[in-house]
Parts: structure tokens; sequence; C-alpha cells
């Protein structure tokens, strides 16, 4: 997901890539095979440990150094009743000796921890796949829960698939057995067998996932023994057991990367370093006001750990508060910010409201997810764009941006606060769950190369009245911005009275003279119209297409999947993707007249293909899903596809 | 100015760190050029006039002083205030100041906010602003009515009340402001009238000086809509028998003068229920009147001297300082975790935390 440089391995399916061979000493003679890339899933029950399983794979997998993409995948239950369906947890990896866009389509390796597991994954398998199923588990009462009245593993109803049955549980146990642990401290050390066996598989480094477990367990050493215990088993048995005859090695994309150091990161993560960053590039303390909620908790999770930065984190009493306690602290002189989703944003509307019409710069990140109402907490959506747009009383515009990629995210929050501070207005950071919860590599950035956000507070009067006495007016703007003065209590000479009441140009004074209240209402209106944002970059390589693909945050992965699938079958498509959403780039207008077909994939119902519509009278086409996941890149393509016959045919 | 408990490293007085006035202050320099609008007459005038008198006293420089409000009639306040200020939105002032006080610890914060604003819509910032002890001086103008929305019941009027949006009487149960301060265990809970300029003056003196959230009450005649609600508490006669006017230290005695010097009735605990009551002062039944102790860190006794008054004739309304006890400060604690998290982490780098612990180098 590093960069978009055309390459056909996106659209390769596993393919063979190279010569195969056999390993020499201690594997048995048995074969290794070279792929491109790999797509895995774990799959298992809440409990059974699957996002850690996950996370470390991923972390192997990153230290290797292949592009990687991940889509974790949990029910909103913490723990939903013990193997039923409602409560499978699964974990999706795609890796690549190239550089790839999304976490893919299809697994080529399912392991299925149960059968609630298989059961729930089984329709995303394609066949041929390989699926590595715990036997243990596949017994009259766990089969029960979820209908399996046989068992789908002797019925036939698998034999499309490699089907690799292991009894995780019990071979876990018997290589535990020295340790003096119940049957169910043993028991819960599978995953870490499972990790070990995928581990083999995939020629992934090891000694990351022992030093984790040493670290993780560091108060309980003889549970970190038997957990990196199970994880050498596991790859033991990879090793010896006939039924893996084939390992498999995904080489590191080198050529895919730019020079650089690298690591994983996920959204949320390197949306809180980028908070942390901006702090620092403005020189002015972080301050969250936040309130839990799924999924934008962990930022304040992170933020909460970083106290040596001068980082100040408050977890107020509600939404409300959250942003309340921001909205005081940029007051103060501080980069303020408040986190949410969708349901926290409609909480917090007064007070958004309340900051344009105060005119401070705070920051409020939304982590998109399934709605309306509670909806669908760890799924993902990007329906809340309309309700950033909008969903304030009266005109009470404000900026919003939106990450591309996980790894996007830092730079975005940047973004944000370059224009929060600028032009003294709050911003929205439109992430959503897929970004937040998933990962990929990141080039880590020099420090010394990140923008300079550095802001001048006012200091003494700036305005002369008639009769020569100079005045401080905290609402006399800066002319090229719009920006007002940004006054910060402590400051002699520049005691102000803000509010919420409409306010006096220039003074601040309370008023509510009809021509004052429409001269503010559109001064505010063309200070966020305004802003300064980057004009939209167009790929159209063949400059022969007539189709438009234009997207908006997290869709940016598996539209440019699609195009390049597209564009290897022979089709010409043009792609494009908007970070700033408000306001517009000022060239989209003319990007969009330049083709005769404009498609705008959306996760919600068409929510930016109405504003497009609205505003440039385009007949921008809506592709939409609302499912909780990210599109899949093959059905894009499909939809791009059929949009090119028509095109081309009209 | 009042000497406080230290919790882990030292935890200032309340305005330790707020930067003094150069020069003498005056009740003029505190008086903002906005013309005052409330309706001729309102309670709320003696309580402007009541802090602009009193500000000079503090001697604090006056742009590190900031006025929140929220809205209401009495939330219009800071724009009469010559200092920094801010007219939020309704209810939030609490969350507002809160960020304010614990971003700035340089700065002396005031809330001011009416029974709809701090009790009915924004009752939850305020129970949680307290059982934080947030740096905040929050003043809550009680005038039992909505005024600004022009004369509904608020959520401490009487009940039965009749007002436009009840016609047939208030359903509602009211709140006492003070015993709900006292239940959120709230370290300062006091209690004063707007029209006793040395009564109210003196409850600010202590808040100022408390390090912590002080609420105090201040019972406020809205001559527009509920004119006279207060007015057993004011009419010198009736106020004798109404009226108990707490002093740390001193027997609680009130009513006409007793020959001891003190008031005829007195405040003591029932030893059966264990409920306090009034009683009638005998030369022989002095030795039980409690004695008012403000810095009883339980605030049982607070409490039950709270639900003396009764909250339709408002007999036997204790006001003074009912409580005031010395807990940690949030934003004291909150900066002293800083402290600590640089001690023992050392100065945040950014380049460190970007780079993590788990990379790897692609060589171009």
């Amino acid at each position: 997901m590093t960069s978009q440089v055309n390459s056909t391995a996106e659209q390769a399916d596993g393919a063979l890539v190279g010569e195969q061979r056999t390993t020499g000493e201690g594997g048995g003679g048995k074969e290794v095979r070279r792929l491109d890339r790999v797509i895995i899933r774990f799959a298992g029950d809440s409990g059974d440990g699957m996002q850690l399983t996950g996370d470390r794979f991923t972390s192997e997998t990153a230290s290797f150094g292949n592009d990687l993409s991940t889509l974790p995948n949990f029910p909103a239950e913490i723990r939903a009743p013990a193997g039923t369906l409602p409560g499978v947890s699964s974990f999706q990896l795609h890796f690549a000796d190239h550089d790839i866009l999304t976490p893919g389509d299809a697994p080529d390796v399912l392991v299925a921890m149960n059968p609630a597991a298989l059961k729930a994954n089984l329709a995303d398998v394609p066949r041929g796949a390989d699926i590595i199923v715990n036997t243990d588990e596949f017994t009259k009462r766990p089969m029960a829960k979820v209908g399996y009245a046989v068992s789908p593993l002797e019925d036939g109803s698998l034999e499309a698939y490699h089907v690799h049955p292991v009894p995780l549980t019990t071979l876990t146990i018997e290589a535990l057995k020295e340790f003096g642990l119940s049957r169910k401290e043993a028991e819960r050390s599978k995953n870490m067998f499972a990790l070990g066996l995928l581990s083999w598989m995939y020629h992934r480094p090891t000694e990351g996932t022992e030093k984790f477990l040493r670290a993780k367990f560091a108060k309980k050493p003889a549970i970190a023994e038997a957990n990196v215990a199970a994880f050498r088993a596991g790859w033991n048995f990879g090793e010896t057991t006939e039924d893996f005859a084939t390992s498999y090695e995904v080489a590191p994309a080198t050529t895919a990367f730019p020079a650089g150091t690298y690591r994983n990161i996920s959204g949320n993560l390197a949306l809180s370093y980028g908070l942390i960053a901006a702090g620092r590039q403005a020189d002015l303390p972080l301050y969250l006001g936040s309130y839990p909620i799924t999924p934008a908790s962990d930022i304040l999770h992170e933020l909460s750990k970083h106290k040596n930065f001068g980082v100040r984190t408050f977890q107020a009493e509600d939404e409300i508060a959250g942003i309340g306690a921001a909205l005081g602290a940029a007051f103060g002189g501080a980069l303020a910010v408040t986190t949410t989703s969708g349901p926290g944003v409609a909480l917090k509307s007064e007070t958004i409201g309340l900051a344009v019409s105060l005119e401070l710069p705070l920051l409020i990140v939304d982590i998109q997810r399934g709605g309306p109402s509670t909806g669908l907490p760890t799924k993902t959506e990007q329906a809340d764009l309309l309700q950033a747009m909008y969903g304030r009383n009266g005109e009470a515009p404000v900026p919003i941006v939106a990450p591309r990629t996980p790894a996007d995210c830092f730079d975005a929050a940047l973004d944000a606060a370059r224009i929060a501070l600028t032009y003294r207005t709050p911003v929205f950071l439109l992430s959503d769950g897929y970004l937040a919860n998933g990962s990929e590599p990141w080039r880590i950035p020099d420090v010394e190369d990140l923008p300079d956000l550095s802001v001048q507070f006012a200091s003494g009067p700036n305005h002369q009245l008639a009769d020569g006495t100079e005045v401080f007016w905290p609402y006399k703007r800066d002319e090229a911005t719009l920006a007002r003065p940004w006054a910060v209590p402590g400051t002699p000479g520049l005691e102000h009275r803000i509010g919420g009441i409409e306010k006096q140009d220039g003074t601040g004074n309370i008023s509510y003279d009809p021509a004052n209240h429409d001269f503010m209402v559109r001064t505010r209106q063309a200070k966020i119209d305004g802003i300064d944002v980057p004009a939209v970059e167009t790929d159209d390589l063949s400059g022969e297409a007539k189709v438009l693909v234009l997207g908006w945050g997290s869709t940016y992965g598996p539209i440019t999947a699609a195009v390049r699938r597209v564009r290897n079958a022979g089709g010409h498509i043009a792609q494009a993707h908007l970070r700033h959403l408000n306001p517009l780039p000022a060239n989209l207008g003319e990007v969009l007249a330049r083709y005769d077909t404009v498609i705008v994939p959306e996760m919600n119902l068409g929510q930016l293909a109405t504003l497009l519509r609205a505003k440039y009278l385009v007949d921008a086409r809506s592709h939409t899903q609302v499912s909780g996941m990210p599109f899949k890149a093959e059905q894009l393509a499909e939809v791009f596809q059929e949009a090119i016959k028509e095109a081309v045919n009209d | 100015m009042t000497e406080t408990i230290a919790q882990g490293p030292t935890q200032p007085t309340a305005l330790s760190l707020v930067p003094k006035a150069e020069a003498k202050q005056s009740m003029k320099d505190f008086k903002s050029d906005q013309e005052v609008r409330w309706c001729p007459g309102c309670g709320d005038y003696a309580v402007l006039a009541a802090v602009q008198g009193f500000m000079p006293e503090l001697g604090l420089a006056k742009e590190n002083i900031v006025f929140v409000s929220g809205i209401g009639c009495s939330s219009r306040f800071p724009y009469y205030m010559n200092t920094y200020g801010m007219h939020s939105i309704h209810g939030r002032a609490p969350s507002i100041a809160t960020g304010l006080a614990t971003s700035r610890r340089d700065l002396s914060v005031w809330v001011v906010t009416g029974d709809g604003d701090a009790l009915s819509i924004g009752g939850n910032h305020l129970i949680h602003a307290l059982r934080r002890n947030v740096n905040l001086k929050i003043l809550l103008f009680n005038n039992r009515i909505y005024g600004l929305t022009k004369g509904q019941y608020s959520p401490t009027s009487e009940a039965g009340k009749i007002t436009k949006s009840t016609p047939m009487g208030s359903l509602d149960a009211p709140f006492n402001p003070v015993s709900l301060a006292l239940g959120a265990e709230a370290s300062f809970v006091a209690r004063t009238v707007d029209s006793d300029r040395k009564h109210l003056t003196s409850v600010l003196r202590e808040a100022a000086a408390h390090p912590g959230t002080a609420l105090v009450e201040i019972y406020q005649n809205c001559n527009i809509f509920n004119d006279g609600a207060f007015e057993v508490l004011k009419d010198k006669e009736k106020a004798e028998e109404a009226v108990i006017r707490l002093e740390h230290g001193q027997p609680i005695r009130f009513g006409a003068l007793a020959p001891d010097g003190f008031g005829s009735k007195g405040v003591v605990r029932d030893s059966v229920t264990g409920d306090l009551k009034v009683i009638d002062v005998t030369e022989e039944g002095t030795g039980g009147v409690l004695i008012h102790d403000a810095r009883n860190p339980s605030p049982t006794t607070a409490f039950a001297l709270s639900r003396l008054a009764d909250p339709d004739t408002l007999h036997h309304t204790p006001i003074g300082v009912l409580r005031n006890t010395e807990r940690p400060v949030y934003d004291t604690l909150m900066a002293n975790q800083l402290d600590a998290a640089t001690e023992q982490q050392g100065k945040g780098d950014l380049g460190a935390l970007l780079a993590g612990n788990d990379t790897w180098t692609v060589v171009g």
C-alpha cells in the first residue's frame, strides 16, 4: 500500500513465481514453493486470541519485509456466547513480494479454530484454497451450536478444498504436559500452536514472537514459556508431519518500497502519532478531551501513554464534555482534539457549532462505523460524511479531511491540524473502522521533514479607533486567510469576551443587526471556502479513459487495486481520490467535466455523489456498499469494466 | 488563603500559580464597556456588583481571570466583566471550564450558571466537575424559574408551581443544589443570597481561596417571573426564624437572641434517629447544639443540615459555607502525572516514538 505504482501483481492469484526447490537438511526433503502473495485468514471464537495471532503474524511479516495489509473483523460483544456464529472473530492478512493495496478479497488459507469459524467464513474461501481446522472442536456439541448435523470434515462438503485436519487442542496440551498447567490453561496456547504452524508454512521469522511472549507474560514466566513451547511445537509439527508437504516463501518486497526505514502501523496508531507530531510542530501542548467509543478508543489509550510529550488526556463524563473540555483548552491556547465515532459526533454537534462561531482551532476525529444509531460498532462505513458536512444548526461550515490508508492517517492528522491552526476553525478528520484497525508498512518520516505548523498568538492591539485609541478587536480578520486573532488568556490588554451569540464584525460584541449577521454568515463560509487545499491529481496514464472513478477515504485501496485489474485487462480508466471533502479542490469541477462517466464508489448510499451532483451538476454515478466491510477489488473491477463498456458503446 | 493537604508532590493553593496584578485594582477595573442588559430590578445586578467589588481584593492579574458561562439570564455575566470570558452553550460551561483549568493552571477560572443551566441540561457536567475537584469556582444563580425563556418552572421550583408550562402545577420534585453538591462529594459547598452583599462577599472570599471546585449557590430574585421567591429569607423579621447562618466553629443557633447572645433556636442531633432537628434552646439545653464544622471530612452532617430547609417555605434554610474540605485537586494531579512521566521516561522524543521497536530498512 505504499505507492501507486502500476503493478500486474495485485490481481495475481497466489501465482507461483520463480523456482520450486526442496529443503535439504532437517526438512524431510519437503518442497518449498515461492509465491508472490498470500492471503491468510485466522478465524476462531472471540476467546481464542485470533486478533493477537493475526497481530503477531503481521509483525513477523512486516519485519521480514513483505508489503502487507490487514483486516481485523470482530464482534462488538467482548465475549459473545462461546462457539456461536456471532462470537466468531477473524483476522485477515495479505502479504506480498510487491506493492499491494488491500487486505485481499478472498483468503488462500483459512485457519478455523472451531466449527463456527468454519461456517462463518467458508463462503469467502475460494475452491482450491487451504483450510486448516482444529479437529478437536468438531465434536457433537460445538457442531450442533452452528447447525452441523454431520461433521463437514466427513460428509464430503469440503472436497473442493485442501483440508488439513489438525487436532490443535490435543497437540497443544500434549506439548505443554511438562509445564504442570491445568488442561484449561494449556488449551489457551492453541492459538500460538496455530501461529507456529503458519509461521513454518510461510517461513516467517520467529524471534520477534518469542520475544513478544516473554515480554507480555514477564510477570508469569511459566505461562510465557508455555506459549513459546506451543509456538515452537506448532512450527515443528509443520516441519515433521506429512500432511504439510509444502511450505511457501514470499520474498521481501524490496522493489515495491522506496528506500527508508519502515515499520508496520495501524490507522489509529498513525493518527495518534500524527496528533503528537502536530503538537510538536505547532509548539503547542496537545489536549485530548474524549469519551470511550469503538472504534476510536485506541487513540485515547495511545495518547494517554505519552504524557512525557506534554500530552494531556481527559476522559470526560460524556461525549459533550469531551469536546467541551477540548474547546476550553483551545481557548487557552492548546492544540485541542476530541476523538469519537458517529454517535459521538451527533452529541458533539452543538459544541462544534460553538467552535465555528468562536472561530477557535479544534480537531474532531471521527472514526466512522456502521450506523445509524449504535449500528455496527466494530464494522466500517463512510456514512458520516454528510453529518460532518451539514450536521449542525445554522450555517456552520467545517473543513473535512479524510485519510486514505492506515499510514496516511499520520499525514492527514498533520494536515487537519494545519487547517485548524491556520484558519482558526474546527476541522473534521474522517477516518473509519477499516483504516483504524487495519495496518500496513509505513516509511518512518524524518522528524526534520515534518511541516512547520507554528502559530502566532495575538500579543497587542490590532485596531485603531477613529479617535486614535489602540484597541484589540477579537474578530478583526487576517486579510489573506480571514482567520481571526487567537488571543489567549494571560495576555495583558487583550481581555475580551466571546460566545455563541452572533458577534459584530471586528469588535466581537453581541450584535443582532440583520446586515451584520448576513455579513458574518457569509464571511465564515468564505473563510472555509478559501482554505488552501492542493489540486486533486488524476491518474490517467493512457489519456484515453472515458470513465473516471472518484473516491474518498478508505476506499482508496480497493479502488486502486480494481483500477489496476482493469488496466491489466486492457481497459482505460482514470482515477482520482479526494483527501479534502470541504472545501473540495478547486480543479475538481474541471476534472469531472473531462470524463463521460464519473463513478463514485462509497461505503454509504451515495453521500459524496450527492455533494458532487449538487455542486457541479455532474451526472456522478454512485456505486455503494454498506455491509460493514470494505469493497472487494474484484467486484469493483467488474463495475468499472461495465461502465467502460457502456461509455464506449455510447 | 488556606493551607492544603499534600498528596504526593505538593499541591498549590487555589491561586498560587496565578500571576498577581502589578498595580492596585478597583471595582472599575473589572467593569467591561458593555451595557448591562438584565431587567431592571434583577438580582443579577447585585451579584455582578458584589463580584466586581470583590475581585480587586484577590489582586490577580485580570488577564489571568476567566469567566465561563452557559445559557440563561445569569450566563450573560461574562460580557460585563473586564476579564477574559466565554458565553458558551446551555449547560456545558463546567466542561469547557474544566478543559481550560486543567490545561492552564495559571488562570483563575470562574463558572457562572443558573438553576436550569447547571441542574437541568447541565446536571451531568456539574456533578462530574464536583467529583473531580477541578480548580473551578462555580457561581450558581438560583432563582427557581426559567427567566430567559419567559417563565417555565425550573429543577429547583417547588412542586405544584403554576407556570406557563405547568398551568395545573409542576409535577417535579425540586433539587436542593446544596444537597446535590454534597452528594457529589464537592469539597466546597456554600449558599448565599443576592441581597446580602456582605455575606455574599465573605462566601466568595472563602470560595476563591479554596483549592478545587467550589460551588456557591446564590439565591437570586427574578422580579419578573418569580418575584419574592426568597423574601422570607430577606425580610428582617421573617429571616430571623427562617435563616440558619452557619459559621465554622460556632454553635448552630438562630432565631431571636437568647440571653447568651446566640439565637434562641439550635440544631441538635436526634439521639433516636440520628437526624438533625431544630429545638428551642433553654438555658439547660445548650449542650446538645451542634458546633458547625465545615472542615469535617465526612459530608454527612453537612448533608443533614442542607435537608433542614423546607422546600416550599424555605424555613430553616442554612446559609454560609456548609463544607470546606481539602482533597486532591484534579488539575494538580494531572500536572503531576505529566511531570512523573517525564521524569520516568525522559522528555518525549518524537523520532524515537515514530520509529518504535520493530523496524526494517529498505536500501534503494
